[in-house]
């Protein structure tokens, strides 16, 4: 079975979320301190959405120096699938592991909503074998959560199929509606929307299963 | 803080000359000043409950599934399959009207270390809000200050915020109120309280550094009225929160419990840690030692009497053995939380009657001189309590007799579009799904949550939460109005599918000095015990804001009740608000239906009218037709069939208004025959509900089979609510309901 880590700083909120939906979507998950320096024996890797560090200095800058930040950055350089969801992306981009920042939204407020979200690439670890232009339905929690990028790496994340999600309609000012993306080998991913918040029609939708499923059937092959 | 003055330093702290001839009596000599400061926290109104205790004892409070009632951090329940819910509500009005942002945001953490230190995680923030009308610059400062404290506070600590209410009223312009409900839960064998027991063991203050802000919280800011140049000066009294401080600290509390590693805990709040030492000294009659230089602070220089009464935020007082106290470092610093021995466990004093006495000394060094000493319980339980003069407002006859039924009619339509208000603007800046629980959330009837959460049992029960108030109905009749608001919680919870298990009630009333404020106090307390008692509801935990006034004038009378109703099985999710085209519409009520415009929102917001008389309960016939209505849902969420597609109560705006609301919700429309009169559309009373259904049959046989009476409205469908001939479109409709939000933030 798909073996998860779900990475734990102070401050991340999500990590038993995370669990819950990598669990349902077949994967056995574990939490994983942000002291560790050794990542070996999972097949995946999960930074979960939060506050890491209580979002000091900026979302995601604090956790870069984080000891397992290493370990993650030696997993993705191996070509092991990471997903930074939400707070997670935030700390992928201050790492450096995937191109552009995340702002504050452009109307200045935290916003909790459902998004609909349009799937842009299929070649990441986490829309492998999902059609593109399927719509699915997840919900978005975030005050940063506004993508930018200079004009160049723009023009190279389109060029390269590295947007993953775009918004159909853009919540926060992010540039060309984009909601997730990958770096070039696909492996890494970074999203705003939490897709473990969509993985039961109880709570409203089961959408996030796609993209979760997609992600330990990646891990498979990884 | 207030100029110099030549006043006596009790005056100063506020005490009155016959507290602290009180004092003096219960020490046998005067005190000193550091003794004096612990006298004025803990006696303060916020603190003691001193003029509303008396009253407070005719709530009843026991119940089946009652595991802790009122006195304890929070009130517990068993909530069945080992998990037990643990629920408080609390104010934070006062400094909110000065610090909007940091008092909302300390309102928020304040309440979660009630939660946590009873052992459970907390799971859900709900936020009732009353401001004055937005439409004023001040009244769009104070509102979005306390939604961003809220969100940024809460969001931030991981507790998701599943609810609230938003009133706008001009009687909040110079004192808004800020109220927070928390619900946390717990594997029922983690459940502990706040008692220091075992000579020896260890006092250990966790979390924050202890600093200057806050200092007199309670006495100078929340037991005190606001004059006219008040909100400068009151400004370093209100704390300064931090989010990320507290998360660690809610996680290595939850961890040291889990381990066994704490014997009795206290939060820090009101009062800080004479408060903490002195309570739990005083529930476990022990001496409590502590030695004031060990407590870390913030700056040098720092006063006894300051640090025993800071109310710096994000501290914890856990009572821990010599043996564990490594371990509990460890798992303190594994989280980055501070953890320092600041006092013990000692010999109890004795009684005059022999037994036992909790008793706090303060010191400098473990050993050292001591600068304080004090019997515990006088600071804890011994305050003076004041009967305080009761006097029916004069006026109350001649608005009794000023019908709002007499007004002239006006244009229905445009009054209706005039009450309709879409709050998720305040909604969507709160996370209302952490946890992956919430089946309902803001917006909604009432939250649906599952039973669930890290580290709980397994189920598949759930539990709802509603959070209701009505001053206008409570100003006219405050036993009546306080009765009606518990029916209303009742109907909310019964939306979807739960049944009531039990109250908490934060109670914000004028200045107690009022003969006519402590009348409306007594009255509204007996109506609660009156509706508790016939709905068979025990209240469990609950909280009193007074002096909520500005410039010498009361606000009107606002208890806010909050009902925790439990499902048994949740297995899909309720109807909502929203029918679809074709969908029968229902109204189910009693045989005798009572509505009334007095104290109506359409008579109060429309017309700027406070007179009349209430609506009269049923409660009995009540309880039984929504109990019709939670077993019709609760059949459906159980995963069985559902024969309702969708369900509201009518509450505040009469039938027009739920209709709208529903209508808005499907973005469909109805044609009705109701007459379009003010009395028709705005009359408002309990009892009633809007069913949507395609089995009209079977709905309405349960309904009548629970005594109730069903009435057809129409069918679902177009995008005009017709109420006769009088038509009003959704565009219009949704135009309206966001305007008044979004033009006031923009």
């Amino acid at each position: 079975m798909t073996k998860a880590a779900v990475v734990v700083f102070p401050g991340s909120n999500c990590e038993h979320d995370a669990v819950l939906g990598l669990e349902l979507a077949g994967a056995t998950a574990s939490l994983v301190w942000h002291t560790e320096r050794d990542l070996t024996g999972f097949d995946l890797v999960v930074l979960p959405g939060g506050f890491a560090h209580g979002d000091y200095l900026r979302p995601g800058a604090l956790a870069v120096i984080s000891p397992v930040m290493a370990a993650v950055s030696a997993f993705a350089e191996r070509g092991g699938p990471v997903v930074g969801i939400c707070n997670g992306f935030q700390v992928l981009t201050e790492a450096g592991l995937l191109p552009g920042a995340l702002q504050k939204n452009d109307h200045l407020s935290f916003n909790c909503e459902d998004a609909t979200l349009i799937v842009a690439n299929d070649r990441s670890s986490l829309t492998q074998g999902v059609a593109k232009g399927t719509k699915l339905s997840i919900p978005i929690n975030h005050f940063s959560g506004s993508y930018v990028c200079d004009a160049e790496t723009l023009m190279h994340l389109q060029n390269n199929d590295q947007i993953v999600l775009r918004y159909a309609v853009n919540p926060n000012g992010s540039l060309d509606d984009i909601a997730g993306v990958c770096n070039e080998a696909g492996n890494v991913v970074g999203l705003m929307p939490h897709p473990e918040r969509a993985c039961s029609s109880l709570l409203g939708s089961v959408d996030g299963l796609v993209l979760l499923r997609a992600l330990v059937e990646a891990s498979v092959f990884a | 803080m207030a100029a110099p003055s030549l006043e006596p330093i009790h005056r100063q702290l506020g005490l009155t000359d016959a507290e602290l001839d009180l004092v003096i009596e219960v020490l046998g000599r005067q005190p000193n000043h550091l003794e004096l400061a612990l006298y004025s926290v803990m006696w303060s109104e916020h603190c003691s409950y001193k003029s509303s205790r008396i009253h407070l004892r005719r709530l009843p409070t026991t119940g089946d599934r009652v595991l802790v009632g009122p006195g304890e951090n929070a009130g517990v329940i068993d909530a069945g399959d080992g998990i037990a819910l643990a629920i408080r509500i609390e104010s934070h009005n006062h400094p909110s009207a000065i610090e909007p942002y940091q008092g909302a945001a300390t309102g928020v953490g304040g309440i979660l270390r009630d939660i946590f230190t009873m052992g459970a995680r907390p799971i859900a923030v709900m936020d009732p809000l009353f401001f004055g009308p937005p439409t004023s610059p001040r009244q769009r400062w104070l509102l979005e200050g306390v939604v961003s404290g809220v969100s940024g506070y809460g969001n931030s600590v991981g507790v998701p915020t599943i609810g609230g209410e938003l009133t706008f009223d001009p009687c909040y312009a110079g004192n808004p109120l800020v109220n927070v409900l928390c619900l946390g839960a717990l594997p029922t064998e983690r459940l502990v309280l706040g008692i220091a027991s075992g000579t020896g063991n260890l006092a250990v203050l966790l979390g924050s550094r202890t600093g200057r802000d806050g200092i007199g919280g309670v006495s100078v800011l929340a037991s005190a009225g606001f004059s006219a140049d008040d909100d400068q000066s009151k400004r370093p009294s209100v704390q300064v929160g931090d989010p990320y401080e507290e998360k660690r600290l809610i996680e290595a509390c939850l961890a040291l419990l889990d381990e066994k590693l704490v014997v009795g805990i206290q939060d820090l709040g009101g009062a800080g840690l004479v408060c903490a030492t002195s309570e739990t000294a005083a529930r476990g009659r022990v001496g409590m030692d502590v030695d004031v230089d060990a407590v870390p602070t913030r700056e040098s220089g720092m006063e006894p009497w300051e640090i025993m009464t800071s109310e710096s935020q994000e501290r914890m007082l856990a009572i821990v053995t010599p043996e564990g106290l490594a371990r509990v470092q460890e798992l303190c610093a594994r989280w980055e939380v501070r953890a320092t021995v600041v006092g013990r466990v000692t010999e109890p004093a004795i009684g005059s009657d022999g037994e036992p006495l909790g008793v706090l000394r303060i010191r400098h060094g473990f050993d050292g001189p001591i600068v304080a000493e004090v019997p515990a319980s006088s600071l804890a339980d011994d305050a003076p309590l004041y009967e305080r003069p009761l006097a029916r407002p004069a006026d109350l006859d001649a608005r009794h007799a000023d019908r709002p039924e007499a007004l002239p009619e006006g244009d229905v339509a445009a009054e209706l579009l005039q009450m309709l208000r879409d709050p998720v603007w305040v909604y969507r800046q709160y996370d209302h799904q952490l946890f992956l629980n919430t089946v309902t959330g803001p917006g909604s009837n009432a939250a649906l949550l599952r039973l669930a959460g890290p580290g709980l049992p397994p189920s598949t029960r759930g539990f709802a939460l509603t959070t209701d108030s009505n001053p206008r109905w409570c100003s006219l009749d405050p036993r009546a109005g306080t009765a009606l608001t518990l029916a209303e919680s009742i109907a909310n919870l019964a939306c979807v599918g739960s049944t009531p298990a039990a109250v908490v009630n934060c109670l914000n009333f004028g200045n107690p000095t009022h003969p006519e404020v402590m009348w409306q106090l007594s009255e509204s307390i007996d109506g609660l015990a009156e509706a508790c008692r016939a709905f068979e509801l025990p209240v469990i935990g609950g909280n009193v804001s007074l002096y909520n006034e500005s410039a010498g004038v009361d606000i009107d009378p606002t208890p806010v009740l909050g009902l925790l109703g439990l499902v048994e099985h949740v297995a899909a999710r309720p109807p909502v608000r929203a029918w679809a085209a074709g969908d029968s519409v229902l109204l189910a009520q009693l045989p005798e239906v009572s509505t009334s415009l007095g104290g109506s929102r359409w008579a109060r917001e429309v017309r700027g009218h406070s007179g009349g008389i209430l609506a009269s309960l049923d409660a009995p016939a009540h309880a039984e037709l929504c109990g019709a209505v939670a077993a019709l849902v609760a059949n459906g969420v159980a995963g069985g069939e559902q024969l309702l597609t969708a369900v509201h109560d009518v509450s505040g705006g009469g039938l027009g208004v739920a209709l709208i609301e529903m209508a808005l919700a499907s973005n469909v429309g109805l044609g009705t025959s109701l007459e379009a009169s003010a009395t028709s559309l705005f009359g408002e009373g309990p009892s009633r509900f809007i069913l949507g259904t395609r089995k009209v049959a079977e709905v309405t046989a349960a309904i009548e089979a629970a005594g109730g009476r069903v009435v057809m409205l129409g069918v679902a469908g177009g995008d005009n609510v017709a109420f006769g001939d009088v038509s009003i479109a959704l565009d219009d409709a949704r135009r309206a309901s966001s305007a008044l939000l979004e033009e006031a933030t923009v």
